[in-house]
């Protein structure tokens, strides 16, 4: 099942170039990048694993670039995200964040109802892998 | 989204038969910034010279490039020699700007380090640090200063290493991206190239800064007393003279820099003599520096 999280999610998968383009965005706004990956797409799984540390004073994608291609390298088959942070005050949280690297095949999700008290049902969601 | 992310191929454009190599020149304001290399730094002729013929040689290029008679990226990696105070920080940031506005480097910022930046004090430390520095002069030129002190030959455990076969990875794959400049003293980073041919063979343009001359040094002083509003009356202008002369006999001379610490050292000497003057002063005063305020330095105490 195509994960759907973050921005640009129901496009086409970004080229390198489109992503390239994302983070000249971000960094024109002063947005620090962050790189994140994990296996498990689960949408309660908020916080995946960081790629190192968010990159703050970068003045070109190309060092973007760089750190998500030793990041695909290492993890080709798993998700793999960007995260721009901006701190101005006010904002101070993720202004953007979009999917660069996804596995062969994506995981889907299991449904699990149970019935509790009186009419009510309770839904547990897991990934499938 | 916009339409910069579309997937359909652009365009064709048709290759131009022919380049006005004076209008490109016009164009990309390159001259501004030679002219202005020109008129704000003293001296340096022969450096002034290289960087003409560096210039000439990247809009030759890129004409080449335009009319498609060559695709690579030239190398543009460079090693700036010569002693301290000599300009070489100063000449790099212009350097940094004429690559930019030629279309080398995509940011045009400069980024100046030393080993310190480079080097980490542990195992594993290294080479994210240098991957750090490396990732913030992305799109603009990396100026490493006294790059020598990156290899050390008596301590073969030495984690300099690291970052030099980091440098050295990235200087070779990301010739697009990013531009090195290596500066120090001349006999030591001869010294240096002969025991890292990998950096000798990857950089092109090597530019030798030739000491300033005693006259060259008097204008520098007046030059930078100038951007601060002050002057140096007839006196001091020849007591400056003499300063330059004795503190060019002296060690740790440092060119350039001696001269902004010894003005530093005269401005506060200066204060120090109008503080205790009574009375009303005006701003010619309040600008003027005096023979005493430059006689009184050790310089001079040093031969009596």
């Amino acid at each position: 099942m195509r994960i759907t999280q973050g921005a640009f999610s129901f496009l086409p998968d970004l080229t390198d170039e489109q992503i390239s383009a994302q983070v000249e965005y971000c960094l024109n706004n002063d947005w620090a990048i962050g790189v994140e990956y994990t296996d498990d797409p689960h949408p309660r799984n908020t916080y995946w694993e960081m790629w190192g540390n968010p990159m703050f004073d970068l003045r070109d994608a190309a060092g973007v670039m760089m750190e998500v291609k030793a990041c695909r390298k290492a993890f080709p088959d798993h998700y793999i995200r960007l995260n721009a942070f901006d701190s101005t005050r006010g904002f101070e949280t993720v202004r953007l964040s979009f999917i660069v690297n996804r596995p062969k095949t994506e995981p889907t999700f299991d449904y699990t109802r149970t019935e509790v008290r009186g009419r009510t049902v309770n839904i547990t969601m897991t990934t499938e892998r | 989204m916009t339409d910069t992310t579309s997937s359909e191929p652009p365009v064709e454009e048709a290759v131009p038969t022919h380049v006005d190599l004076a209008a490109d020149f016009r164009d990309s304001g390159v001259a501004e910034v030679l002219d202005e290399l020109d008129r704000e730094l003293v001296g340096l002729k022969p450096v002034k010279q290289r960087i003409r013929e560096t210039a000439a040689l990247l809009i030759v290029d890129r004409a080449r490039r335009r009319l498609g008679l060559t695709q690579n990226t030239p190398t543009l990696h460079m090693s700036f020699t010569g002693n301290p105070g000599t300009g070489k920080t100063t000449v790099a940031l212009r350097m940094a700007d004429i690559l930019h506005r030629l279309g080398y480097v995509r940011k045009g910022h400069l980024v100046s380090v030393t080993r310190d930046d480079l080097v980490g004090q542990y195992i594993g430390h290294t080479a994210p640090k240098t991957k750090d520095v490396l990732k913030k002069a992305m799109g603009g030129v990396l100026f490493i200063d006294e790059a020598y002190y990156l290899y050390r030959p008596d301590n073969e455990r030495d984690y300099g290493q690291e970052a030099i076969e980091i440098l050295l990875q990235v200087m070779e794959n990301q010739r697009d991206d990013l531009v090195v400049i290596l500066a120090g003293y001349a006999d030591r980073m001869e010294k240096f190239y002969q025991s890292n041919p990998g950096f000798r063979s990857r950089i092109a343009h090597h530019i030798d800064f030739p000491d300033y001359t005693d006259g060259e040094l008097l204008a520098i002083a007046e030059s930078m007393l100038d951007d601060q509003n002050y002057r140096l009356d007839t006196e001091a202008q020849k007591a400056m003279a003499d300063y330059i002369a004795l503190r060019r006999t002296q060690p740790h001379f440092a060119n350039a820099r001696s001269i902004r610490n010894a003005l530093d050292r005269a401005r506060l000497r200066q204060a120090n003599r109008l503080f205790n003057t009574s009375g009303p002063i005006d701003a010619g005063e309040l600008s003027r520096i005096a023979a005493s305020d430059i006689r009184a330095s050790r310089v001079f105490g040093a031969e009596q």
